[in-house]
């Protein structure tokens, strides 16, 4: 020990030597050599039109003017072709799993002389929660993710960075927290992980807590769902893809911001400080190896995805079947707690059904709507399925998961403050997890989760408040 | 030194890629240990992919990698594990993905490290090659995004390269897969003492400062003789790098077992 500490001590000693510049004289060092070096070893052979072209992209992407127009323009194209996209597979898929395979799986149950609660119990609970997260969810996210792959692989992520860079910083978070905020609309569990990239603590817990109003993969086709039946519906066919559109952009665009104005709330407040610099370099565009990057993100994205969303939604549709079929006095449970909580629900323009399945749903946001759905099923007669209660079935498209809605008493409020609460509420248990193990404060944690979901119900409650006047 | 595996023999299915396993994140019971450090978004996770067969999420935009993601491959006989670290554009600052690559690089003393570097922008990638070099004497540099350069009509001389850095130096295009099994080769070499590097050392430093390190490194050297980068750490400790100073005190440099620091 004494040893190590000469060391210690004539390095001191040798400091008062080298003089105060010595970290800036090292630098320039390193600086000279890299050069000597690389001259040495590059030869130029003039300049070539691939690189002024990428100047050229990155002045129009990245302009003032057109750099934000851009962005949702192209964030629309993508919408746009998915809720156009996937209205079709998504029948196609429902009329397979629900139509065909679950009578088909209910006869062989009883001709295997199954008992009522364990066909129940696997078929009308974990099979349809299953064939649902499946047919409502797997289209969108087929069609959304392979696009979105191919921006990120063509370098246009970054731009959206430069873009935002100037609002986060007037907001007092880091720049950085522009791509954490790009990651986060994939995954929020990602995104907060992603914010190792920022060094400074303070914003850096800026970036976390805010993550979650980027709308992350669970709920973008929520978003797009809803939207399709309640907003699309206003007008005529033709136009109601571009509205449904226009109201998915709203809402995302809403969280952004969310995402700045708490963003700025919290450095003004609890997380006072200077905010910090940083270089961000913008990647040369490359052009996306098309067949690879469709691959790689059906099998990471949508397929993971998908693979947690039935992980999740087998419990979930356990739990379902199980609350809807246990009474407690002459009730089901399910039943008691949505009309108890259906007050509060319509208080805030939402309902008992749409609040119980967000409790079913905390593991998981992409599983919220067949929820809702089995819920509805479960406690409304709608006429058209309720055969059982916790069962569905015979839906063959979006318009018939509309009649259900409708049934179930949904106006075009319910609509609209869904698709606010499905932006702002807790993060799913995952992202929660995360948020722990990279803060390891269950202060901030606790602050993460709640804040969002203290937004969403204000919002709601006073949007309702505002539609009611009128 | 800069025994490059292009020879002419080479091209008789010297790099028989059936000698190649991609083991995926099998990572028991290695030889050796392969880091993959280098400036953001060079191409370090599609490297890795291509070795270990594994689809590390890769994307195109820098910080895409924030921690250590392992993976394994074995070749002739032999096990390696591959550590893709977060990229950087130096060991001096103090962010958490650059502590995770420099405490990996200096701490988890890898048996070699691949330096990715984009061949279209080699200069500045430099920079942070030259560190690494301070730090280990076993290295390779992975001259990755050639076809990109090609693009720019960029021309890289690869033999001057290898002479003034004192590693081997391979030109790679990962996401085409060109160039992977002579890298595979070289660390390979370079990882059984075939190939002995001989890494170039930051020469414009001022000589009152180069006094104070070589005086200060010799102590390092006196008091752990199997040290490699006694200047490296002279240079940290003259910096005052609390982490380094840290070290010091504890006696972590001691430790020669590969324990991995994170």
């Amino acid at each position: 020990m004494k040893k190590t500490n000469n060391i210690i001590n004539l390095s001191n000693e040798l400091r008062w030597t080298i003089g105060e510049d010595f970290h800036d004289k090292l630098t320039e060092g390193i600086y000279a050599d890299a050069s000597v070096i690389a001259a040495a070893a590059v030869h130029k052979k003039g300049t070539t039109k691939k690189f002024t072209f990428d100047k050229k992209l990155d002045q129009i992407v990245t302009s003032r003017t057109w750099g934000f127009p851009i962005m949702i323009l192209i964030l629309s194209i993508v919408l746009w072709l998915t809720i156009i996209g996937a209205n079709y597979p998504s029948g196609l898929l429902a009329e397979l799993l629900l139509e065909n395979l679950y009578p088909w799986l209910k006869s062989v149950a009883e001709n295997m002389g199954m008992v009522w609660w364990l066909s129940g119990f696997l078929i009308d609970g974990v099979y349809l929660a299953l064939a649902w997260v499946i047919a409502v969810m797997l289209p969108p996210m087929a069609i959304f993710f392979p696009m979105f792959t191919l921006l990120e692989d063509f370098g246009y992520l970054p731009r959206i960075a430069f873009n935002l860079d100037y609002l986060f910083k007037k907001s007092g978070a880091h720049g950085k927290q522009a791509l954490t905020m790009t990651m986060g609309f994939g995954c929020n569990a990602a995104g907060v992980v992603a914010t190792r990239i920022i060094d400074s603590p303070r914003e850096r817990l800026i970036a976390i807590i805010t993550n979650n109003f980027s709308l992350c993969n669970g709920r973008w086709p929520t978003q797009i769902l809803i939207a399709t039946i309640f907003i699309g519906a206003l007008v005529p066919t033709q136009l109601s893809g571009i509205l449904s559109t226009v109201a998915v952009i709203g809402i995302a665009l809403l969280g952004l911001a969310f995402m700045f104005l708490s963003s700025w709330a919290l450095s003004k407040t609890v997380l006072k400080g200077e905010v910090s610099t940083f270089t961000l370099e913008l990647p040369p565009y490359r052009p996306p190896r098309f067949w690879n990057t469709m691959y790689t993100s059906l099998i990471d994205r949508t397929m993971i995805v998908l693979w947690r969303a039935c992980l999740f939604a087998a419990p979930a549709g356990a739990v379902i079947w199980l609350i809807s079929n246990i009474n407690i006095g002459d009730v089901t449970i399910a039943l008691w707690m949505i009309t108890n909580m259906d007050g509060f629900g319509l208080f805030i323009g939402l309902n008992g059904v749409i609040l119980l399945a967000y409790i079913v749903a905390i593991p998981a946001n992409e599983i919220v709507i067949p929820t809702i759905l089995m819920l509805t099923v479960a406690t409304v007669s709608t006429g058209i399925a309720g055969e059982g209660s916790g069962v569905m079935f015979e839906l063959e498209s979006v318009t018939e998961t509309a009649t259900i809605l409708q049934a179930g008493g949904w106006t075009l409020l319910t609509g609209i403050n869904l698709m606010l609460f499905s932006l702002l509420h807790n993060p799913c248990s995952t992202t929660i997890y995360t948020i722990y193990k990279e803060t390891k404060s269950v202060k901030w944690t606790v602050v993460a989760s709640i804040l969002p979901l203290i937004m969403g119900l204000i919002l709601c409650f006073v949007i309702a408040q505002v539609w009611r006047l009128f | 030194m800069e025994k490059h595996p292009k020879s002419a023999c080479d091209s008789c299915g010297h790099f028989n890629s059936s000698n190649l396993k991609k083991l995926g994140v099998n990572t028991d019971h290695v030889d050796f240990v392969v880091a993959l450090a280098g400036n953001p978004n060079t191409g370090k996770s599609t490297v890795f992919n291509a070795l270990t067969g594994l689809r590390q999420h890769t994307g195109n935009w820098p910080g895409k990698t924030v921690t250590r993601a392992e993976g394994a491959y074995s070749y002739d006989d032999k096990k390696y594990k591959l550590v893709d670290l977060p990229g950087t554009y130096s060991l001096l600052s103090t962010s958490v993905d650059e502590e995770v690559a420099r405490n990996f690089i200096l701490f988890g003393q890898p048996s070699v490290t691949v330096i990715v570097v984009d061949a279209g922008r080699l200069e500045r990638n430099l920079n942070l090659v030259l560190q690494i070099l301070e730090i280990t004497d076993k290295a390779v540099l992975c001259l990755n995004l050639m076809d990109e350069a090609e693009r720019q009509d960029i021309e890289i001389d690869e033999r001057s390269l290898a002479k003034d850095l004192g590693i081997p130096v391979v030109a790679t295009s990962a996401r085409y897969k060109k160039g992977i099994p002579e890298l595979i080769q070289t660390i390979h070499e370079v990882a059984n003492g075939t190939i002995v590097c001989k890494p170039h050392r930051i020469k414009n430093v001022p000589k009152h400062i180069q006094k104070a390190v070589d005086k200060l490194s010799k102590s390092i050297e006196l008091q752990y003789p199997d040290i490699p980068n006694s200047r490296w750490i002279a240079f940290r400790l003259l910096d005052g790098d609390a982490r380094i100073i840290n070290a010091i005190e504890t006696g972590e440099f001691i430790n020669t077992e590969k324990e991995l620091i994170n």
